[in-house]
């Protein structure tokens, strides 16, 4: 599904912050991207969402590679991977709904099957019946599976979550983990980066080690 | 055993499931069915972000409203020269064809012939009045001329011919058609001579002419003042959501999606500019009409001032919006290209 093959990334002002980097997610997997502040994780995950370009090497995403793919292409690609931020980076000024609805209305939905969908995954999520809030006046927990919903309503066949739980309590981590195992079960890959050791170690999942720009395995 | 069977249907079902989601996944470029579908769902994208940039002005009233009345303000300016130049027309036109042609007859020509000349002249389109100026007539006339016209009475007998007045049809406008008359007044056999200022009413024309092309350059340079207006607009509220645009962007919209709404948010404010600027070029005419027909009735005239008619105030509305859309478009294609997501 995800194949990162001895990557590299070289900033003009900071140097090399990804050095060979290599790994392979299979489709229907959850993986953990742990390291340092600074260690390469968030570029790592600007790679795959092609917000960034690799220097050499070459990452495969369903089958795609990525240095091939032209600027116009990028929107497209996006809307195979399901994004979830820590500031979970909703619309203020839209629904529960709307903010949900909106990877399903770009990629030309109609107003039925938008419907319909959004109805089911908010439902999945915990969420039926808030659909007509606005963003804050539901709890971090909340907001945060808005995201989570938002991030999976279109069915990607991957999920990038930049700590995700980051501003959680360890009882709403694992929850939300839970329901990143759910959405494994049904052949979605997961591509976790977490600081919560405590959290990487009590899921039980692999777990990709980023240091000064090299991975290791766990 | 019950459990077993139960992971062994859901090993099956999941490869289905996963089979469904790349195709689904596939598909995202454009969801939904056939052609006829995607037009559907093409067409509800621009109701909505046509509806939604709507309501998203009226959410700023008090700065939609400064802007408007800013384009509207330019607008005008170009409505106000437009209706200028349609009035100036209107008088020129007037005084165009106030001047009137001299028909000089041969000196055997008398009055009988000159009647039945005149009768025969009155058939013809282009001219609007003939009027027979007998000899008689002809003398007094001259006679009116200062000390010069005194000296008719020193002749024996009136040299004067017989003369008409023909005054052509208002709807000759241009040189050409003025003096395609004259030259067939002049193949007359009765006719010995023809006068007609030709000279003052092609000055007039000329400075017609200079005064269409000044009000052209000065609308064109409105025109662009309106696109650069509404393309400031426009980048402030980009500018203002950043946040969103990258967002959007995240979740797969191209730039063209993106930039939707906003194209439709510089038509709204082009139309409500161009509706708003017509109202102001009509409340200009309010006080000026008065004055206007009062000193038009003190040289006899019948002149009224025009307003901008119903198809030009429909052309008004339709370019301001279209140099709104404009005005959006300068901006949007090259700021979103920029705006990626961080």
């Amino acid at each position: 599904m995800l194949k990162f093959e001895n990557v590299c990334k070289r900033y003009p002002l900071t140097g090399d912050v990804l050095r060979g980097v290599s790994f392979h997610l299979q489709r229907g997997e959850i993986a953990f991207l742990t390291g340092h502040s600074g260690a390469g994780k968030s570029t790592l995950l600007k790679l795959i969402a092609l917000m960034e370009r690799c220097n050499s090497g070459e990452i495969w995403l369903d089958g795609q590679k990525l240095s091939h793919v032209k600027d116009s292409q990028i929107p497209y690609l996006r809307r195979k991977m399901g994004f979830i931020f820590q500031d979970y980076k909703l619309l203020h000024d839209h629904t529960i709904f709307q903010n949900v609805a909106l990877p399903l209305v770009i990629a030309g939905y109609g107003h039925q099957e938008t419907t319909r969908k959004v109805r089911a995954i908010l439902d999945k999520v915990g969420l039926a019946g808030k659909e007509h809030k606005l963003p804050l006046a539901l709890s971090g927990g909340e907001q945060q599976r808005v995201g989570i919903a938002r991030a999976v309503v279109n069915k990607p066949p991957i999920i990038i979550a930049d700590e995700p739980t980051g501003n959680l309590d360890p009882e709403l981590s694992e929850e939300i983990m839970r329901l990143f195992e759910d959405f494994q079960q049904v052949g979605v890959t997961v591509l976790v980066a977490s600081h919560d050791i405590a959290l990487i170690e009590r899921m039980r999942h692999r777990v990709l080690k980023l240091e000064r720009g090299q991975l290791f395995s766990v | 055993m019950r459990s077993k069977k139960r992971r062994q249907a859901q090993e099956v079902k999941m490869p289905r499931q996963a089979k469904r989601i790349r195709q689904e996944g596939r598909q995202n470029r454009v969801a939904g069915g056939g052609v006829k579908d995607k037009l559907i769902i093409y067409k509800d994208l621009h109701i909505r972000a046509w509806y939604s940039s709507l309501l998203r002005l009226g959410k700023t009233p008090f700065a939609s409203a400064i802007t408007i009345a800013v384009l509207a303000i330019s607008i005008a300016l170009a409505g106000s020269f437009q209706l200028l130049l349609i009035n100036f027309q209107q008088l020129a036109g007037n005084l165009e064809t106030s001047a009137p042609i001299s028909l000089f007859l041969r000196e055997n020509i008398n009055e009988n012939r000159a009647q039945i000349l005149a009768d025969s002249l009155r058939k013809n389109p282009t001219i609007e009045s003939v009027q027979v100026i007998s000899k008689e007539q002809g003398r007094a006339l001259f006679k009116t001329f200062g000390s010069f016209g005194a000296a008719i009475d020193m002749l024996d007998e009136n040299p004067l011919p017989v003369a008409l007045e023909i005054m052509p049809k208002n709807t000759l406008h241009d040189n050409g058609q003025i003096a395609t008359l004259v030259n067939t007044l002049k193949q007359r056999q009765e006719v010995d001579y023809v006068r007609m200022d030709m000279e003052w009413l092609q000055r007039l024309q000329a400075m017609m002419a200079v005064a269409h092309r000044l009000f052209a350059v000065i609308n064109a340079l409105l025109g662009f003042a309106v696109l650069f207006i509404t393309g400031n607009t426009i980048r402030l509220e980009l500018n203002s959501r950043q946040e969103e645009i990258m967002i959007t962007k995240l979740v797969g919209a191209t730039n063209s999606f993106i930039a939707t709404p906003f194209v439709y948010t510089g038509f709204w404010i082009g139309f409500f500019a161009g509706v708003l600027a017509r109202i102001i070029v009509a409340l200009l005419l309010v006080p000026l009409s008065g004055p206007v027909e009062e000193l038009s009735a003190h040289y006899n005239s019948n002149f009224h001032l025009l307003s901008l008619s119903i198809a030009e105030s429909i052309k008004l509305i339709f370019m301001s919006a279209l140099l709104g859309m404009l005005g959006s478009c300068l901006v949007l294609f090259n700021q979103l290209q920029k705006t990626n997501p961080q």
